[in-house]
């Protein structure tokens, strides 16, 4: 019979190896689905990784890919600083759209004045939207001990009433015939968060998210908070000793999760969506979550597995046009990905062993 | 912009492409904020679209994206079946019209068609149904039938759209019944079959034995069938699975025509930018067998009211009317002009409660 064995050591070889089976395996049971559904299992799977990058219409796929991938890897690196020292932030959606909020509103605030100072108060705005939004699970947490999961995740939900609200009354445009949503911020030169080199989708956030990786990487590997935040994860009771500050550590993964993601939101809503609407967010909070993970928690893994992530989400929705594919197929295939991640993560920490019964 | 060229030269490619296949093939492309087994308002579109794959045959060739979001991915979903060389776009909800205005300045050569917005342009037309000469039916129905005097209206957002059904359906409710109340529920989604399910029990809970809705799931029939004694309507679609009770009636809207003619329009080459607003009279929307639920005397006035308004007799938005503030809106006879409908944004006098803003 199959027997677990768990290893001395985690098993480096598959720390590595483990995201790469899982994409395979998850090829292998989204070909199967879509079997399944009568479409053709090979065609599917080609459709959703090779045509975005090589077909006849990849000039406009792959600058698509950064647009799409640009927010989940800024979410996700943020959320993995605090995801390594065990502080769980599930209400990145939810700093997002705070951030969004503000950096429009400083953007609005000054319509239809033009001046350079604009955008980067936005960028400033935005980011502190988020962090503040973050801070509330954080101070709770730090001051009475509440659970950081389920206080970020409950403020999702008054953040999205918050965003209908100002998308209904505040922050309604005033020439919009009573509809909702803002002012279009793509028509608004100063404000716009537009493509920094024509042709290529490469906006602010693109390259924000790159800084981020980089100073993440840096941060981890070089400086002693980074340290203490791999410290504080892996053993705890060490970190004590070694004279790690919980609370300061709590305040500082969450508001830097805030910040950042404060900051995605204003990018996006500058930029690619250019208004404040009902339906504003789409779910990189929470998608961020699945990237963060299958990038291993590491800045550069972090950049890879949003660049799949944006690669299935466009591929399928070729796949649904070209195909027929349904919508929900799709979000399977998606959700199977990090099912197949923790399934085989198993591996990490456990070997598998072939034992014969043993006769009691 | 070198990107914009990019495209429109790819565009242009394909236009050229295209009409060089045009005698063969046209193809349509539908966009879809919800999934096509919703059982309502994306699913009456993909009807349409099947309607148009089946009077056309093989000339024509549809494609669909479904479960879109509002905004970017929007965007590029459009711009996929644009390259992809597609003639004819249907977008088909509000949250997509600036996404569409986008779209449609690249590729010129492409028809779009935006649902419910009010952005047009050379090549962008706009089409709505008038839903609020059924909700008159609906009130009047829901009005004669309620016993406890209050009818439960579950909300998606409170946009002109939705405000417009709640007063045509209030006003003539109170027309059939002066003590009726209505509580309104904002469920801040199109399609969320829990938050339907919660907001009519809620509503039902209050003591609503009506329940009307403006969200396209069949959660709130459920949750009503589940109290029994509560009687809903069909919104979008029939909805007959729950008839006769709960569901005594629908509003259902008919696409297909529309679809279809549109369709003929860009193979013979006649579309032509337009602003498109129909109700009852041409079909594009219809009401729902009224079920057995409904005393025959209730039954026979919801349809005459349905002639009336169809034969253009009737509009169900008729002075005197008062704005809920109780400052005059409409004088006697006066006729609500389509610029006050489109923008709705007011109660009219005896609703209670505010408008979220």
């Amino acid at each position: 019979m199959l027997k677990l064995e768990k290893r001395p050591q985690p098993s480096r070889m598959w720390t590595y190896l483990t995201p790469l089976v899982a994409v395979l395996l998850t090829m292998l049971a989204g070909a199967a689905l879509f079997a399944f559904l009568g479409k053709d299992p090979i065609l599917s799977i080609r459709t959703i990784f090779w045509e975005p990058l090589f077909s006849e219409f990849a000039f406009y796929y792959r600058p698509q890919l950064l647009v799409k991938g640009a927010p989940l890897v800024l979410i996700a690196i943020g959320l993995s600083l605090g995801f390594k020292a065990g502080i769980w932030n599930i209400g990145a959606e939810g700093q997002y759209i705070i951030g969004a909020l503000c950096g429009a509103g400083v953007a609005l605030a000054f319509y239809p004045l033009e001046a350079w100072f604009i955008f980067p108060l936005m960028v400033l705005a935005g980011a502190l939207g988020g962090w503040a939004w973050a801070m509330i699970p954080a101070l709770l947490k730090v001051r009475f001990g509440t659970n950081e999961i389920l206080v970020s995740l409950m403020l999702v939900y008054v953040a999205e009433q918050l965003l209908a609200s100002m998308s209904l009354g505040l922050l309604k445009n005033p020439e919009g015939f009573g509809f909702p949503g803002s002012r279009n911020l793509q028509q608004y030169p100063s404000a716009h968060n537009a493509e920094l080199i024509a042709g290529t989708s490469m906006h602010w956030g693109v390259v924000a998210a790159f800084i981020a990786v980089i100073l993440t990487y840096i941060l981890l590997n070089r400086h002693i908070l980074g340290f203490h935040i791999r410290l504080t994860g892996e053993s705890p009771k060490a970190a004590r000793f070694a004279g790690v500050n919980p609370a300061r550590l709590i305040l500082f993964c969450l508001g830097t999760a805030g910040a950042l993601a404060g900051m995605a939101g204003l990018f996006e809503v500058s930029g690619p969506s250019g208004q404040v609407s009902i339906d504003f967010n789409v779910g990189y909070g929470f998608t961020a979550i699945i990237v963060a993970f299958l990038g291993r928690l590491h800045p550069v893994g972090i950049l890879l597995a949003g660049a799949l992530m944006a690669l299935t989400y466009i591929g399928g929705e070729i796949a649904q046009s070209k195909l027929g594919l349904p919508a929900a197929a799709i979000q399977v295939f998606q959700g199977m990905l990090l099912f197949f991640l923790l399934a085989v993560d198993v591996t990490t920490n456990y070997r598998i062993r072939w034992t014969k019964r043993e006769v009691a | 912009m070198q990107f914009t060229k990019l495209l429109a030269t790819a565009a242009v490619a394909l236009g050229l492409a295209t009409t060089a296949m045009a005698q063969d093939k046209t193809k349509v492309g539908f966009v879809y904020v919800g999934p096509v087994g919703d059982g309502g308002w994306t699913y009456e579109h993909n009807q349409g679209r099947l309607a148009v794959e089946e009077h056309f045959g093989d000339k024509v060739e549809t494609v669909f994206v479904e479960s879109v979001p509002e905004g970017p991915d929007a965007e590029r979903v459009m711009t996929q079946m644009a390259l992809e060389g597609a003639d004819l776009i249907f977008t088909t909800s509000f949250g997509y019209m600036d996404p569409t205005i986008n779209v449609a300045q690249k590729f010129p050569n492409v028809k779009f068609e935006h649902a419910t917005g009010y952005k047009r342009a050379d090549n962008v037309s706009t089409y709505s149904a008038r839903f609020y000469e059924g909700r008159a039916i609906q009130g009047h129905i829901a009005g004669k039938m309620t016993k406890s005097n209050i009818v439960g209206y579950i909300g998606s957002y409170p946009i002109p759209e939705v405000i417009r059904g709640i007063n045509s359906a209030f006003i003539h409710a109170r027309k059939a019944n002066p003590d009726v109340q209505f509580k309104i529920v904002w469920a801040y989604t199109w399609f969320d079959p829990a938050k339907e399910a919660d907001a009519a029990k809620v509503l039902i809970e209050q003591g609503a034995d009506v329940v009307l809705q403006h969200t396209d799931s069949t959660a709130p029939q459920a949750a009503a069938q589940a109290a029994g004694n509560v009687i809903t309507f069909g919104q979008a679609s029939d909805m007959g699975e729950y008839a006769p009770m709960p569901r005594v009636s629908s509003i259902i809207d008919n696409w297909a025509p529309y679809y279809i003619a549109r369709t003929q329009a860009v193979i013979d080459g006649t579309w032509e930018s337009t602003d498109t607003w129909d109700g009852i009279a041409p079909g594009m929307v219809g009401i729902g067998e009224i079920s057995d639920a409904v005393p025959a005397d209730v039954k026979a006035e919801a349809l005459a009211l349905k002639d009336a308004i169809a034969k253009g007799e009737y509009h169900p938005f008729t002075g005197p009317l008062n704005k809920q503030d109780g400052s005059a809106w409409l004088a006697d006879g006066e006729v609500a002009d389509d610029g006050t409908l489109l923008g709705m944004n007011f109660y009219v006098e005896g609703i209670e409660g505010d408008i979220p803003q």
